[in-house]
């Protein structure tokens, strides 16, 4: 710990004494920590691209148990041709959870009795970066259910659906092995009656051996339509409690937001305890937590808006154009015009604690991405619906971001700004104590104690008039 | 009703029914600003108000109007504040001016043409940029308190052309059911529905301008049908946001159209100075 401390010092000092260099100028605080998406259970995750009625869905389950359980259906607008369907790599998900992530970042107090030294200290806000970015069938009929499509598709075995009544269709998908909970026939009426077609996935054992994987590759689809939209009313059906959903959306134009429910931003921008540097990812999930009973599990929270051309502080480097149409990015054009095959990775390995702006690979005439990360806690009586989203024309870049500062550590009568500077430190650390509590559903005593603050003194207004004065 | 509170209720009733409205407006952007954290900066508040009430006063001057109409500016002011949404200052001022400005210009048998506010809206999420609507922003908690406020509102200012905004919610709730019941949704819903604050608000306080509808009974009623059918096509057939601001831009050619059709008597503000509806006003009652 004290070793990393001082290294961190050490790139500190870096920084402000480069402070001159517009990358350093720029760059504002360290991204020390994140909180990734898997630190909530029962989370599922979906990337959302959309450009007009164009629509890439990729879903990521985090489904932990035998693949011989596993089933998806999901209602799709038409159906879908095999080139529409796509097995992706989970690392899309991670390299996406990884950039989006709430962070922590921290500063360094300079020493109050450097006055020149504070006034060189970061002041310039992030300017955006370069503009460049970066015997059956008959039964089948008795049920009205129609096999409209049938797909092998990595370790995944497929059937697009058309269905005329609900109770066949669970009826059917039950006989054929798919294991839905009792009682979805209700919740597959609606997308019936509307002629949606549905996208049904379940594992073929024989060809996931062949992958050896572990794990599930999230599955993606393209296709056209007027909604846009996300069922998640289907996932309901079997739900014990409330679940999580991370929704990734990209977009060309603006942040994202629902229609339906209310879209909050996180409380975000504040400092908090320095100890928390250790303890990020349970701070976050007690924040979240707070912040969605506050809510009465009824809003929809933004997590993260920004043009994936840069980040300030870079939680993970940004998506390569390879990787954003990997996440099915249509409008970035061919991998041939953007990154050659075997270029280098889009920004060098850099030391861990420098800033991390990215320089995006130069791409004539890419569009921008804007990428907008939705965290919704829902309950079947809170969210009736299906989300319904719309584009915004808002750009104004927003993250879950929260700041250590580090207080200068030195002698209270090095200079006559010290002395009042610890007072100040004092403060603020109360403060942040208080910050940490109302944000989380925290005890003020037990931060305190884990900060080691005392209960706040009262300072006489005597104290210090003459310098010989109790220091404490 | 005792005798202190009937009192009350007469003297309210005698206020013009726009302070009521400012006031409700106003608790509105507050609870917004303080327990909804909408994304609206003061400044654009504050260069809207400035916007819309110079322009009252330049076209009121230019055109040598003695009814200043100040009150119905103010209310158009709040309407884009708690409507609209922008990434810069520019838009809130540029919407406010010329939604009044349309008050004064675009005008058919002597009745303002548009809406203001919504005007103001639609161009906002129609063509300027960095603009939008957020139609999510209240949450359905707020709709209780929405509604009690509503039903006291009526209940003080019968004055108000009202009808229209329960025929219109009528009608779009009974379209939102039906389209509930055809589709075999659970019911809840439909009590969503009818939980939103962004619908509450268009019904009691956008489409109630007794300005901007028809003169007659009969019209109002086919009109609040229109704004209705129109919202629901937008929203479950095209399956675009803003249903509710576009049905009503759509549907604002049908009210000189209803009002030629079937004459009826025009509105005008009842001021605490003139109790009765005035209606030998010289020039152009504006609303």
């Amino acid at each position: 710990m004290s070793s990393a401390m001082s290294a961190l010092a050490r790139a500190g000092l870096i920084a402000a004494s480069l402070s001159a260099t517009p990358a350093a100028q720029a760059f504002c605080g360290f991204y020390v920590g994140r909180a990734d998406a898997s630190l909530f259970n029962e989370t599922s995750q979906a990337i959302m691209v959309r450009d007009g009625t164009h629509t890439v869905i990729s879903m990521q389950n985090d489904f932990q148990g035998d693949a011989k359980e596993f089933a998806l259906v999901v209602p799709v607008p038409q159906v879908l041709k095999r080139d529409q369907i796509n097995v992706g790599e989970r690392r899309i998900f991670e390299r996406i959870d990884a950039y989006s992530g709430p962070r922590l970042v921290e500063y360094f107090d300079p020493d109050p009795c450097a006055r020149p030294m504070r006034d060189l200290a970061m002041k310039s806000q992030a300017a955006p970066a370069a503009a460049a970015p970066l015997g059956e069938a008959r039964r089948e009929r008795a049920l009205g259910v129609t096999v409209e499509a049938q797909y092998t598709v990595g370790e995944y075995d497929i059937a697009i659906l058309s269905a005329k009544e609900s109770d066949g269709l669970e009826t059917w998908l039950t006989q054929n092995g798919y294991r839905i909970p009792r009682g979805a026939s209700k919740a597959l009426a609606p997308y019936i009656r509307q002629n949606m077609k549905f996208f049904v996935a379940r594992v073929n054992l024989a060809e996931r051996a062949k992958t050896g994987l572990t794990w599930l590759r999230p599955l993606q689809f393209a296709f056209d339509s007027e909604k846009f939209m996300l069922p998640i009313r289907l996932g309901m059906v079997n739900a014990k409690g409330p679940q999580d959903l991370v929704i990734y959306v990209l977009t060309k134009n603006g942040r994202v937001e629902t229609t339906n429910y209310r879209t909050v931003k996180l409380p975000a921008n504040m400092d908090v305890p320095v100890y928390l540097k250790n303890a990020f990812p349970a701070f976050y999930k007690s924040l979240f937590d707070t912040q969605a009973r506050r809510e009465n599990l009824r809003a929809v929270f933004t997590e993260y808006v920004w043009d994936m051309n840069w980040c300030d502080p870079c939680a993970a480097d940004p998506l390569s154009p390879d990787e954003l149409r990997q996440a099915g990015v249509f409008w970035l054009g061919t991998p041939e015009a953007a990154a050659p095959p075997g270029s280098p990775p889009i920004a060098p390995p850099v030391n861990a604690f420098a800033p991390r702006r990215m320089p995006a690979p130069a791409a004539a005439g890419a569009q921008p991405v804007i990428l907008t990360r939705l965290h919704v806690r829902y309950a079947p009586d809170t969210f009736p619906e299906d989300l319904m989203f719309q584009e915004t024309k808002d750009r104004a870049n927003f993250q879950a971001r929260y700041v250590l500062r580090h207080a200068w550590k030195g002698d209270p009568d090095a200079c006559p700004e010290a002395r009042g500077y610890l007072d100040s430190v004092a403060q603020r650390q109360e403060k942040e104590a208080q910050t940490l509590a109302s944000l989380t559903d925290w005890k003020i005593e037990d931060i305190r104690q884990k900060m080691n603050l005392t209960q706040p003194d009262r300072r006489n207004w005597w104290d210090g008039l003459w310098k010989q004065g109790s220091a404490k | 009703m005792s005798p202190g509170l009937a009192g009350v209720a007469a003297r309210l009733r005698a206020l013009d029914a726009r302070l009521y409205q400012i006031a409700f407006q106003a608790t509105l952007l507050t609870i917004g600003v303080l327990a909804r954290d909408f994304t609206l900066r003061w400044e654009q508040m504050a260069l809207a108000f400035a916007a819309g009430l110079a322009t009252q006063a330049f076209w009121t001057q230019r055109l040598g109007l003695q009814r200043a109409g100040v009150l119905s500016a103010v209310i158009t002011c709040f309407g884009l504040s708690l409507l609209l949404r922008a990434d810069s200052l520019w838009v809130h001022p540029l919407a406010a001016c010329v939604a009044l400005s349309a008050k004064f210009v675009i005008r058919v048998n002597g009745k303002h043409l548009f809406n203001p506010a919504n005007l103001g809206v639609i161009l906002g999420i129609g063509l300027l940029p960095g603009a939008w609507v957020s139609p999510g922003q209240w949450g359905n908690d707020l709709a209780y308190a929405l509604w009690f406020v509503a039903l006291g509102g009526i209940v003080t200012q019968r004055a108000r052309r009202w009808d229209i905004s329960w025929i219109f919610l009528a009608c779009w709730l009974g379209l939102v059911a039906l389209r509930v019941a055809w589709l075999g949704q659970s019911w809840a819903i439909w009590w969503h529905q009818l939980g939103s604050g962004a619908l509450l608000l268009f019904a009691f306080f956008m489409i109630s301008d007794p300005m901007t509808v028809p003169n007659r009974p009969s019209s109002r009623a086919l009109y609040a049908l229109a704004v209705a059918l129109i919202a629901f096509a937008w929203q479950f057939v095209l399956f675009r946001p803003n249903a509710l601001m576009w049905a009503l831009f759509l549907a604002t050619p049908l009210v000189p159209l209803l009002d030629r059709w079937r004459r009826g008597e025009r509105f005008a503000w009842k001021t605490a100075s003139s109790p009765a509806p005035d209606k030998g006003l010289r020039g152009p009652a504006l609303g």
